[in-house]
């Protein structure tokens, strides 16, 4: 088989050497815990608040305002339930979107069970946010708005500066899910009005399992775990040093190369597009053509389903991911095309190619034209394809 | 979930390789099954001679690799058989020949099976021949809750 071109960085990133290099000392050396008492520990805490010094500098925040956490699922489920338990004399209303990830839309599920009322945003056919109908939805006993910087599936980035102003006006906190997005695209928390930001390592080639919450200061959130008094007693557990080594290693390289970085992917990114739009016929993009994150294409394409679609590329070296609902598991296909206002059936043939900076030229070539051979096939054996044809022939 | 890793080499090779995709014109028997919403469609032609044998069987079909394989496998088991022989390919039948199939995947199979009977009904149908044991077709394109709740018991 030729050469594995990976198109799902969205999915997960390969760790650097650099970020692995940083990190190994961390368990086969220095392997203390920072909250030991004796010198053999003492410089491992120093080493660990020079890493959140280096998160918080990049989203212009201060070191103080950064909670290490096991990554984007438990950021987001501490920014959910924190707030809503710390501020439930206050109110028990949540705003989010339709298309959040399963970790906030899941968390809210859990919190409308223990009695929260949470409104969830329509989005438009590109994915975005309506800010008129959010503020819409601020009630007197509303206490938190979540909305993610940037879709998973779709790329679509939401006018995020926009809303948290909206959030201020009100007197609401607004929290952020910015696993897509961070070492993407530039954040800065105060410029965009963000209270509370959810980060996860291993998107930005740090390793899996390591992340953080961003929680402004002033903001009362109660702990997701108790214990210890890691992260200033805000969260339990012992240290993960490694990770957040990592993690911090991670986003000095992404802010180093963050414009030529995205530069680079986003011209990619529209060569993809505009090959796959040129090759393909009953193919359109889902997801915001402008607001879209620099590595994010995601296409559907009628008449055919998405994991034959997958297991095909997967056959042609090519490794990419569906929203459809046979790679779910479940018979639906993604809540985030449906919210988009697409068809089942559309939705079922669904295909997200995530970049990275590694992608090339060629791997831009190579998958217009194995894509194009393979949706093609699976046309020719589709009864919806046949059925299409027929109707068109009989109308002319 | 990794589909690749989780189907047997049978299902792969008929999802890779799947016999007898196509139309037949003028079928004596075509059947369609399955639903677009939930993702998997299938479309089976069938040529039924005068002695009531299936001579040639073909198909089309809208969904994952297990619905490919299921109906490839399918178009298989009924060729050159009689219809009363074909009416004994279940939909265990299907699973088995394909040296089985992930749970998650069962109801392509069950599929399969109602492809091969909505054909059938669609013979009879059109000939008057009546065929003992079968139904109409349960599920039609538009129609599938039920069916999938059927599986699940």
């Amino acid at each position: 088989m030729e050469k594995t071109i990976y198109l799902d960085n969205a999915a997960t990133t390969r760790v650097k050497p650099e970020v692995t290099a940083a990190m190994r000392p961390y368990w086969e050396e220095q392997y203390g815990n920072p909250s030991s008492a004796h010198s053999f520990a003492g410089h491992i805490a120093g080493a660990v608040e020079t890493a959140r010094k280096t998160v918080a500098d990049f989203i212009g925040a201060s070191p103080k305002e950064i909670y290490f956490t096991s990554g984007g699922t438990e950021s987001d489920n501490w920014a959910l339930k924190g707030v809503a338990f710390a501020l439930r004399e206050k109110g028990k209303h949540i705003v989010t979107t339709k298309i959040e990830h399963h970790a906030v839309l899941h968390t809210c599920g859990y919190l409308e069970k223990l009695g929260y009322d949470v409104t969830y945003l329509d989005v438009d056919r590109s994915g975005l946010v309506d800010p008129a109908a959010l503020e819409a939805a601020i009630r007197p006993d509303t206490v938190l708005i979540s909305v993610m910087f940037a879709n998973n599936e779709i790329g679509t980035i939401e006018p995020i500066k926009e809303l948290g102003k909206i959030a201020h006006d009100h007197g609401v906190l607004f929290h952020t899910d910015a696993v897509q997005a961070y070492g993407h695209v530039p954040i800065d928390v105060n410029a965009m009005n963000i209270d509370l930001m959810s980060v996860s390592g291993h998107k930005i080639n740090a390793p899996k399992g390591v992340g953080f919450l961003y929680v402004r200061a002033g903001v009362k959130i109660e702990p997701l775990l108790h214990g210890g008094a890691q992260e200033r007693g805000k969260r339990a557990g012992t240290t993960n040093v490694p990770g957040i080594i990592g993690l911090a290693k991670a986003t000095e390289l992404a802010a180093a190369t963050l414009a030529e970085r995205a530069a680079y992917e986003t011209a990619l990114r529209d060569e993809l597009i505009a090959g796959i739009e040129r090759e393909i016929p009953y193919a359109t993009l889902n997801g915001d053509r402008k607001n879209r994150l620099p590595n994010n294409v995601n296409f559907s394409f009628r008449f055919i389903e998405g994991e034959s679609l997958l297991i095909l590329l997967d056959q042609s070296g090519v490794c990419a991911s569906s929203g459809s609902a046979c790679t779910s598991g479940s018979l639906d296909p993604s809540h985030v095309l449906l919210a988009i206002g697409l068809p089942h059936e559309i939705a079922h043939g669904s295909l997200r190619l995530t970049l990275s900076e590694e992608t090339t030229r060629a791997d831009v070539d190579t998958t217009v034209g194995v894509l194009k051979t393979i949706v093609e096939r699976l046309r020719s054996m589709s009864p919806l394809y046949e059925d299409f044809i027929k109707k068109q022939e009989a109308s002319k | 979930m990794s589909q690749v890793t989780e189907y047997s080499e049978k299902v792969m090779d008929h999802f890779m390789h799947p016999r007898n995709v196509g139309e037949i014109e003028n079928a004596d028997g075509v059947g369609t099954v399955g639903n677009a919403v939930c993702g998997d469609i299938m479309r089976m032609y069938l040529d039924i001679d005068d002695e009531g044998v299936i001579r040639d069987a073909k198909f089309k079909t809208f969904g994952c690799g297990a619905a490919v394989a299921t109906s490839s496998m399918a178009t298989e088991l009924v060729r050159d058989r009689t219809i009363a022989e074909a009416m004994q390919v279940t939909n265990k039948a299907v699973a088995e020949a394909l040296d089985g199939l992930p749970k998650v995947k069962i109801h392509c199979s069950l599929l399969a099976e109602q492809a091969i009977h909505a054909a059938l009904w669609d013979y009879s149908q059109k000939t008057g021949v009546t065929i003992e044991g079968l139904k109409p077709p349960v599920n039609d394109i538009n129609e599938t809750k039920e069916y999938y709740e059927m599986e699940e018991n």
